[in-house]
């Protein structure tokens, strides 16, 4: 089991060496079947948590949930998905054609590429980039950019106000949120994401740097824009945001893309704060990978616990919270981390 | 390089998911800032008072169900309470005391209403869920005692419809043992949340000689640290036998209206208890002749509904049918002050500050 998805990899790998490609074609095809089983494995967790965000809000709010569509309701989502398949794309009279469709189509590019670099489990991972958390923060951020796109591209005052809420919203937390992992790798002195979770054999970092993961977590439930920082689609407020004038596919593409996303910063968190695919309390005889998913799931529950319970911040204690506690908090988490580097490294302390 | 900024016109409603209804705001904005608010309400006019002039007395009431839908059996009162001071007829004892356990159930229908839409227009949407949770109980008691749920058309002109069924008065009792609970419960998930206050606190300050000018009511006025409750101040029905505070706010702002509402229903509850345990035996419905013709002339009564003083006004020229019927409905009322409230406030608080005055558009627009 713990070898299981290496062992399958090496076969593959054998299999067509045997068949007389050449090693060249041969890293190609097998880093297209890993991207490949890379975006099955999106596509399914985000079916699977919009059917989980159902059960536990249902279950948060004394309901029970979709029971009808499939044994519990397993296939309740993708009966949605069906349903939202078959549905017209309706375009705006005035909306920018071109960028209102290429919204949802960019739309999930950042997840998809970032998760290229997550460690799944012990060498379980696609590309394991010498840069990976540096890639990670790149490529994540780009989201942005898409959304406000989509939102400005809506002709709609809705979308464009919400739009801009998103580029500010980033601007405030994604400092925060890079600044909390500096101390993470001012620890480990690589940004290796394998290397990470190496280090982390004997300490999870959450305990050496509690701080940090606080930060880390506040700042990757705004970059989600989830509640309480779900001012981009504020919902009571201003519709849908970006997302008002999208029907159809179009309007899923974007709701899926949040779930890629949550599992983006949960893996994130799992990776750097939560010891990776390391066994806690030495349960070594369950695979590593198997480990990998249920923190990060425990992680996504999290951001579930959080969005049913809180209200919405307001637009300008957002901003407040990002640039007056989040960022000099996260500073000060840098300093302390890099004297007790320095203290730990010269006197043996 | 210069950026060029101008003001934008947002059109908030009439189809918008938290204007309770089909409530319209067209807001003049700069950025997130509302520089200019001009409330359109009329989307869900009826033409009630147009209506009720050519039915007939009795034929009126199912018509103020519709008016607040929230609180129905408070809309009732308030139009037969009216009728009876035009015809001059006595309201059996008992008939006032089931008034006013259904109408105080009622207005803590309504307040469960207000206090989880609020908790939803903020963002937290499960509180919604819980006070919906508890509202259900409430209308089950009203489909108990008239057969309706949302408009139960239970009071009649000199009484009350039906007797209290069998079973009634158990389960009326159970769900008040239930209550304080269910209160501490949205005290915690709600009222406690440090994000909810940070969003009400200090938000839409209403002075109470401004709340005065404009002839606000209700738990609005209260909040502002005004103590006028019609049920204490001038006290119709049974309401003087009853033993129940006035609870009011300190500062008038978007927090203090909110919870307000929460103490007014421990006080509601507090005053159905006293009821249950006085209830006399006895008729449920007055000397009131088959067919309804009050005397020629006029007559204004009011109430404390949950939304503040719902008056009625009706002229009867003899005849079987109303010659003019006015409604003073709380929820228009409360609505004068709102573009100088939301002035200067983000696009976040207007739906914070409209919430909190809590509005039900079949009574704003009747």
């Amino acid at each position: 089991m713990e070898n299981l998805f290496v062992n399958m990899a090496s076969g593959m790998r054998s299999l067509l060496a045997s068949a007389g490609l050449p090693d060249t074609a041969t890293d190609f095809i097998l880093m297209f079947l890993k991207l490949g089983a890379i975006l099955v494995y999106i596509l399914i967790s985000a079916l699977w948590l919009v059917y989980m965000e159902r059960k536990v809000s249902a279950y948060m709010q004394c309901r029970i949930g979709p029971n009808r569509v499939g044994p519990l309701g397993l296939l309740q989502t993708t009966a949605d998905i069906g349903k939202l398949i078959s549905k017209e794309i309706i375009i705006p009279r005035c909306a920018d054609k071109k960028l209102f469709l290429l919204g949802p189509i960019l739309i999930f590019m950042p997840p998809l590429a970032v998760f290229a670099v997550a460690p799944f489990g012990k060498d379980m991972v696609a590309i394991d980039m010498n840069i990976g958390v540096y890639y990670f923060l790149a490529v994540a951020s780009l989201s942005t950019v898409i959304v406000w796109m989509s939102g400005w591209a809506s002709n709609n005052k809705y979308s464009l106000i919400g739009g801009m809420r998103v580029v500010a919203q980033m601007v405030s937390y994604e400092m925060p949120l890079i600044l909390s992992i500096v101390g993470v790798i001012i620890l480990t002195g690589t940004l290796n994401m394998s290397e990470i979770i190496r280090a982390q054999e004997n300490v999870w970092f959450i305990f050496l740097q509690p701080l940090g993961f606080l930060i880390y977590l506040i700042a990757g439930v705004a970059e989600t824009n989830r509640a309480p920082f779900d001012l981009v689609e504020g919902e009571s407020e201003i519709i849908c945001g970006p997302f008002t004038e999208y029907s159809g596919m179009g309007f899923a593409m974007f709701f899926l893309a949040e779930y890629a996303n949550v599992v983006l910063v949960s893996v994130m968190a799992t990776t750097l704060f939560l010891g990776g695919w390391h066994a806690p309390f030495g349960l070594t005889f369950i695979p590593s990978w198997i480990w990998f998913l249920l923190k990060v799931y425990v992680m996504i529950f999290l951001f579930m616990w959080f969005r049913w319970t809180y209200p919405r911040v307001r637009v300008d204690q957002l901003m407040e919270f990002g640039w007056k506690v989040l960022v000099p908090l996260s500073i000060a988490n840098i300093f302390v981390t890099g004297i007790g580097k320095y203290l730990y490294q010269t006197i043996r302390w | 390089m210069t950026i060029k900024t101008e003001e934008f016109l947002l059109n908030l409603g009439p189809q918008h998911p938290s204007t309770h209804g089909v409530f319209r705001i067209v807001l003049t904005l700069d950025g997130e800032t509302v520089v200019k608010a001009v409330p359109v309400p009329g989307y869900l006019h009826r033409g009630i008072e147009k209506i009720a002039e050519s039915r007939t007395y009795t034929q009126v009431i199912p018509y103020t169900d519709r008016l607040d839908y929230l609180a129905g059996m408070l809309m009732n009162w308030g139009y037969v309470i009216a009728v009876e001071k035009l015809m001059g007829v006595e309201v059996p004892e008992r008939a006032e005391y089931i008034r006013v356990i259904v109408g105080e159930l009622a207005r803590i229908a309504s307040h469960l209403v207000a206090t989880g839409a609020y908790a939803a227009d903020i963002g937290g949407l499960t509180g919604f869920i819980y006070t919906f949770r508890d509202r259900e109980e409430i209308m089950d008691l009203f489909e108990m005692i008239s057969g309706a749920r949302l408009t139960p058309s239970y009071m009649r002109i000199g009484g009350v419809a039906y007797d209290i069924p069998e079973g009634f008065i158990e389960k009326c009792r159970k769900f008040l043992d239930d209550f304080p609970k269910a209160i501490e419960e949205y005290n915690g998930l709600i009222t406690g949340n440090e994000i909810f206050q940070a969003r009400t606190k200090n938000v839409a300050i209403l002075p109470a000689e401004k709340a005065i000018d404009m002839s606000l009511s209700g738990p609005v006025l209260r909040a502002s640290g005004v103590n006028y409750d019609l049920r204490k101040a001038r006290p119709y029905s049974v309401y003087d036998r009853f033993e129940f505070e006035v609870p009011m706010g300190a500062k008038g702002d978007c927090f203090d209206r909110y919870y307000v509402r929460i103490l007014e229903m421990e006080q509601s509850a507090k005053i159905i208890r006293q009821a249950l345990d006085q209830l006399p035996e006895g008729p449920i419905k007055g000397k009131v002749p088959k067919v309804i013709k009050p005397p020629r002339g006029e007559a204004y009564a009011e109430i404390e509904s949950s939304k503040g003083i719902m008056g009625t006004y009706v002229v009867s020229d003899g005849s079987t049918q109303p010659y003019r019927v006015h409604f003073r409905r709380p929820s228009f009322v409360n609505l004068g002050y709102l573009d100088e409230m939301l002035k200067g406030w983000k696009i976040a608080d207007v739906i914070a500050i409209l919430g909190s005055i809590d509005i039900v558009l079949g009574e704003v627009d009747a």
